[in-house]
């Protein structure tokens, strides 16, 4: 008669543990496989990077196609692009947000909408810049410019908006909407006083994550507005500009002799700010998930 | 909201019962205004997915119907748009696409899975939460930043370890596709592990099942179908992907034989030449041609993806 732990693990239970010891291990080394990539991307464009990163960097214009000198113009262009870009994704997703989630049976035509919001969100990059091609620089007659720019890529970060907007607007419960329709509130003054104010995280979200896929895109914006070099800061939506992941595009394929820390140094910035904006919107997102009393 | 409303005023020729019975005042008229608005912005999207469709297809209308030959469009392998007589067989872009969106899956899929599974199941707390920022993060990294990385980093790095001389090839974007579609993978995938009820988990566990036991046996077969999904929207994604694709794969217009060769896609090729193709002409047109393509292609990808998540949930 052994005196052993009458509760030890038999053989087989041994085993299963041993496989499950295993299992958690490999998986987190997958995890980790994927994520390390990212880290080690971000070492690289740092320590590439930052000989090109001064004050100077950003206030002066570039110069010999983008070989020497700043990149003043492509800044403010990428912030013309994604404000105008902006000012019309917005209002249009929210809107469609709002008919979603307060309005929308489910019905046929609920479902076609879904279906193409899906779809809108999965059509390649370089297929909404034929659109805007043929669309808004020449049906529309806007020419290449910022406002064709512009629209190609608010159609495309459209999806973005209306999911980040129709998630928070359903997460306002149900009980408030019943509250203020009993008291003799239209839907839509329940709508425009009650269920907004009580999402506006999910709004600011979804601006900031158009913002981040506006600033980074590049395809859509090559044919429809932006433009390989230019010294003149935009004058309004009808010009043409520099855009930044553009100009990372030129100075790293198009643009020969070009120093090896420059496209480094664009790129860090690009990632910068779309990487700032991220971590933004999942701190407000945890902020708010926190203070929510409903 | 706060003023008392008016009494309504009769319509004219109204009798004025009808008119006190009434009750549509300014509010009433606000709320009709703002559902005709709110229902137009939710066409916008349907809207917008025809208008895409309709004016691809109108550009490239006139080639389709007058010279477009199907056979030679999708069989041929010589795209030599530029030269006199222009040639424009898409096989070698085809082929290319095939190659690296394959590299890409056989890179992503395990790492997505891996990721999806031990973010959903294993992890917990804290940790839970910084792997999910980290994957989200991931997935922010804008598409020509890929592409720096593939031309400067992931370039010499292939050269090295492998001894070719061409660092831009199939391995290097599907490496950066692979990296590029994965986080988008992971997420979908963990929200089909997500899907799948705790009470089946608790029934498994009560019969003395370890984690992976469960994990393995009863929370993957059930999530088979949003799986699936995952790698079909990864497919999609991977596929359509344009900027890094033209920066890492050196774009050259021949059918690949081996991973180490440079190729070209269709996203690439569009991008790479409608800046050069004469407006309306008809290389301007066999690229619309070929973004009609990448429609419906990608089209088909995330309606059947759709269709499955759909199916699964509307089942359970």
């Amino acid at each position: 008669m052994s005196r052993a732990n009458p509760f030890a693990p038999t053989a087989l239970e041994g085993r299963s543990l041993g496989a499950e010891k295993v299992a958690r291990l490999g998986f987190l080394v997958v995890t980790l496989l994927l994520l390390i990539p990212a880290l080690g991307i971000l070492a690289v464009l740092v320590v590439e990077g930052a000989p090109g990163m001064s004050l100077a960097f950003f206030t002066e214009k570039p110069r010999e196609n983008g070989a020497a000198g700043g990149i003043a113009t492509a800044l403010v262009g990428t912030v013309w692009l994604t404000a105008v870009a902006l000012a019309i994704a917005l209002p249009v997703g929210v809107a469609a947000a709002i008919y979603l989630s307060e309005y929308a049976r489910d019905n046929w035509l609920t479902r076609t909408i879904n279906v193409a919001i899906v779809n809108l969100a999965g059509v390649p990059s370089i297929v909404h810049a034929l659109f805007g091609v043929g669309a808004f620089v020449h049906f529309l007659q806007f020419g290449k410019s910022i406002l064709a720019a512009s629209c190609t890529l608010a159609v495309m970060t459209l999806p973005v908006v209306i999911v980040a907007t129709r998630e928070s607007l359903q997460a306002v419960p149900k009980a408030f909407r019943d509250a203020s329709w009993n008291m003799g509130a239209t839907r839509w003054q329940t709508i425009w006083h009650i269920v907004l104010p009580n999402s506006g995280s999910g709004i600011l979200t979804g601006l900031i994550l158009v913002v981040c896929r506006a600033v980074g895109e590049t395809a859509p914006i090559m044919f429809t507005g932006a433009v390989f070099f230019r010294q003149l800061y935009p004058g309004g939506v009808f010009d043409k500009t520099m855009a930044l992941s553009l100009h990372l595009f030129n100075v790293s394929t198009q643009v020969t002799n070009v120093p090896r820390h420059v496209p480094f140094a664009v790129a860090l910035t690009l990632i910068m700010v779309v990487l700032s904006m991220n971590a933004l919107a999942i701190w407000f997102r945890m902020k708010l998930r926190g203070r929510k009393k409903w | 909201m706060t003023t008392a409303q008016q009494p309504p005023t009769p319509h004219r020729g109204q009798p004025a019962w009808a008119a006190a019975l009434d009750t549509r005042d300014r509010a009433w008229w606000n709320d009709l205004a703002m559902r005709g608005v709110v229902l137009a912005g939710g066409m916008s999207a349907v809207l917008f997915i025809v208008a895409i469709f309709g004016f691809i297809a109108s550009q490239g209308f006139e080639f389709i119907v007058n010279r477009l030959d199907l056979g030679e469009l999708l069989l041929g392998v010589r795209w030599e748009p530029t030269v006199e007589p222009p040639q424009y067989g898409a096989l070698p872009l085809i082929a290319g696409t095939g190659w690296i969106t394959a590299v890409a899956m056989a890179i992503a899929v395990p790492l997505a899975f891996g990721a999806a599974i031990y973010v959903g199941e294993f992890a917990r707390g804290k940790q839970r939460e910084w792997l999910k920022i980290g994957i989200e993060l991931l997935a922010a990294i804008p598409s020509v930043v890929w592409g720096v990385i593939g031309l400067h980093v992931m370039k010499p790095i292939i050269q090295e370890l492998f001894g070719v001389q061409v660092g831009l090839n199939v391995l290097n974007a599907g490496i950066i596709l692979g990296l590029m579609a994965a986080p988008i993978m992971a997420t979908i995938a963990e929200d089909a592990l997500k899907a799948v009820p705790d009470s089946y988990r608790e029934a498994a566990e009560a019969l003395g099942a370890t984690k992976w036991q469960v994990v393995w046996k009863v929370v993957l077969p059930h999530a088979r179908p949003g799986l699936s999904a995952a790698v079909l929207l990864g497919i999609g994604r991977a596929f359509g992907e344009t900027i890094a694709v033209l920066m890492a794969s050196g774009h050259r217009l021949m059918i690949p034989e081996s991973i180490f060769d440079s190729a070209a896609t269709l996203t690439a090729t569009i991008a790479a030449e409608l800046g050069e193709a004469a407006v309306g002409g008809d290389h301007y047109q066999v690229l619309f041609v070929l973004g009609m393509l990448l429609f419906l292609i990608t089209f088909a990808i995330n309606l059947t993806a759709d269709w499955i998540v759909r199916g699964r949930r509307s089942k359970a």
